[in-house]
């Protein structure tokens, strides 16, 4: 393979360099366009698998407002994974071509979704840090190099903002309620704080993507810049909860300026994405069942729409 | 296992009177009227909208990266045509 | 003998539990539709619902005037208290059952509200006018569906064919109003179904026939929803929807 980047490549890279966005139409070298496929389907299936853990408890939300709240919530998602597919197809793949491989395994969607929400708490959680991982990472790549996934981002972000508040609040209402509500709101907190810490994938150090990904400026921040910066924001959040922190060897670094942090469990990590979390089977199948139920609609569509164009032709 | 034939669409919504419409996205839908109504579905759940348009996908021309020398570059040379060309002397105000 | 403002409270109440209860159901749709842009369209039409059902509770509860709330109405009642008619309970389906019976019910609706914007009680009138725009919107969606299932494959056809079947003996019961409802309807309160019923028999007539698709012409009729008197569905949905509420009484979410 020539190491040496041709005229084309050199073009390009300065334009990433001047932080020029890279449009549809535009040159670009097969592993960005890989890379990119790659990233931002991922985040469209995360999206769309994320609406299960929170979905199932759109039947049992225990007051009318949280049930709309969490419906819009939830529906929200399904919207972002709409987006994220439609940035993907201006690269000229297909929204089938992207389902079929997140179904047959080729495609991953963020390990997180593969975690049951047992409780009620878990909607609070899941929206205050899991939407909260998210969100840091979100914010960062609305100055992603290639405009559609920016403005993808752009678009997103305006509308995660209330994904994260409403977790949050739900956490308040848990944390200042009865001792039972208190200690569901603790118990969430304990099971889905490391898995949040996770969400921003390996150390930069093991990341086996994140160098070219820097490189082009698909990932605007490193994964530890950005689980740093959410580690800081969520101190003091959960000391206004009056809940205890789960991580017992954070520390205050005066001169870093930021928290020390324990380490995270990386055999775990790694086992949930090798498939061993309790609802990796479930989230596939879900989305298979759901999508092969749904075949004899889209057959029906095609074929109504099919007529319909030849009854036009016939009247013409 | 997957199929999906139905058609892309390009979505451009209409934020406010006065406003131009501006591309949002796109969406698959079976035709036109179709596409509309999931535009109103997905892209203007927070009232983003008062107006939208749908366009086939396949049916927008575009010009090409390549071809952009010869499309834009010419206008560059073109000075004559933006308003700060012409200094006008302070005593006659704007213009 | 109830006074006016006590039978007005009764009747909004079943009115939330009309709108909660199908909203509900059509919520179960979240991550299992045919396509993203359906599974999102249709959590449109929920949230549609489930405000409606918030806007007569608390009517509701207000008119009451004992500090209850729309959450009291909504989980803090059993299945024999709840007054929806049964066509909203049954469950889900396929997408076949669940556009008949949005047809169904969009096309009463339409109707339904449109009188309701007429009654002497401001506030119901009000409500009624919020909520026709969205069942105008939600008839175009499920008009359109029926005629795209109705002339599609053979498939979706047979499948219209047997939700056709299945639903139809609920509708009955959507014309006959009960002794509450006549005496509002007396007051000019309520809206009096039975003038209702030539249009819906004429309108989803005639856009069955557009589908290809026809009104069954069996014999059957279930009745009881406005009676308390449901089907077995009923508590098992709302021993869903109640679980969390019931389990911790008194706490706020
Ligand atoms: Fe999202
Ligand atoms: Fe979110």
């Amino acid at each position: 393979m020539n190491s040496l980047p041709s005229d084309l490549e050199r073009a390009f890279q300065a334009k990433i360099d001047n932080e020029y966005k890279i449009e549809p139409k535009d040159w670009m070298p097969a592993g960005y366009r890989k890379n990119l496929i790659r990233q931002i389907s991922q985040h469209a299936h995360s999206e769309v698998i994320g609406m299960q853990p929170e979905g199932h408890w759109i039947t049992r939300a225990p007051s009318l407002r949280r049930k709309a709240v969490l419906l819009a919530k939830v529906q929200d998602e399904a919207g972002h994974g709409l987006y994220l597919y439609s940035a993907t197809e201006t690269m000229g793949i297909t929204r089938a071509e992207l389902i079929d491989a997140l179904q047959t395994g080729q495609a991953k969607y963020a390990s997180i979704f593969n975690y049951p929400t047992q409780t009620w708490g878990d909607i609070g959680t899941v929206g205050w840090l899991v939407d909260g991982a998210a969100i840091c990472n979100q914010v960062s790549l609305q100055r992603t190099s290639y405009g559609p996934y920016a403005r993808s981002m752009i678009r997103i972000c305006k509308e995660e903002s209330f994904h994260q508040r409403q977790g949050y609040q739900i956490m308040m209402e848990l944390a200042k309620g009865t001792p039972e509500q208190k200690s569901m709101a603790q118990d969430s907190l304990n099971r889905f704080y490391w898995p949040s810490l996770m969400m921003f994938g390996p150390h930069d150090s093991e990341s086996a993507h994140s160098a070219k990904s820097m490189k082009w400026k698909i990932k605007r921040e490193t994964n530890d810049d950005l689980r740093q910066k959410f580690i800081d924001q969520t101190v003091p959040q959960i000391e206004f909860l009056g809940l205890e922190h789960p991580d017992k060897d954070l520390k205050w670094n005066e001169e870093r300026g930021h928290y020390d942090a324990g380490e995270i469990d990386w055999e775990e990590f790694h086992n949930v994405i090798n498939g061993n979390g309790h609802c990796n089977r479930q989230r596939i199948s879900h989305h298979v069942a759901a999508h092969e139920e749904g075949a004899w609609v889209r057959d029906a569509q095609n074929a109504y729409n099919a007529k319909m164009k030849a009854r036009r032709a016939e009247a013409a | 296992m997957s199929l999906e034939n139905l058609e892309l669409f390009e979505v451009f919504v209409r934020s406010s009177r006065g406003l131009d419409h501006k591309h949002v996205g796109s969406l698959h839908a079976e035709d036109a009227e179709h596409a509309l109504d999931y535009a109103r579905d997905c892209y203007t759940r927070r009232s983003e909208g008062i107006s939208i348009w749908v366009v086939k996908s396949a049916d927008i021309c575009s010009s090409q990266e390549d071809d952009a020398p010869e499309f834009f570059d010419p206008s560059d040379d073109k000075p004559y045509r933006h308003a700060t060309y012409y200094p006008l002397p302070k005593e006659v105000g704007n213009m | 003998m109830l006074d006016l403002k006590e039978k007005t409270k009764q009747y909004s109440t079943r009115l939330g539990d009309d709108s909660l209860i199908l909203g509900h159901r059509i919520s179960e749709w979240t991550s299992n539709g045919p396509f993203l842009e359906e599974d999102i369209a249709l959590g449109n039409v929920a949230l549609d619902y489930i405000g409606r059902a918030r806007m007569f509770y608390t009517y509701a509860a207000d008119l009451a005037g004992n500090g209850k709330t729309e959450d009291d109405l909504a989980y803090l009642r059993s299945e024999r208290e709840f007054q929806n008619y049964l066509i909203n309970e049954l469950p889900r389906g396929d997408f076949a059952f669940t556009m008949v019976r949005q047809l169904f019910v969009d096309v009463f609706f339409s109707y339904y509200l449109k009188a309701l914007t007429n009654s002497n009680d401001t506030e119901l009138a009000a409500i009624a006018t919020k909520s026709l725009k969205e069942t105008r919107y939600h008839l175009r969606r499920s008009r359109d569906w029926t005629l795209r299932l109705g002339l599609g494959t053979d498939e979706s056809k047979a499948r219209m064919t047997k939700a056709l079947a299945e639903i139809w003996g609920y509708v009955h019961e959507l014309f006959e109003p009960d002794e509450l409802e006549l005496e509002l309807i007396a007051c000019g309160i309520a809206v009096d179904t039975r003038e209702i019923k030539d249009n819906w028999f004429a309108d989803i007539g005639a856009i069955l026939s557009e589908a290809d698709l026809a009104i069954p012409d069996a014999e059957w009729a279930v009745r009881g929803g406005r009676k308390g008197y449901h089907t077995e569905h009923l508590s098992m949905l709302l021993s869903v929807m109640q679980s969390v509420h019931r389990a911790h009484p008194g706490a706020n979410w």
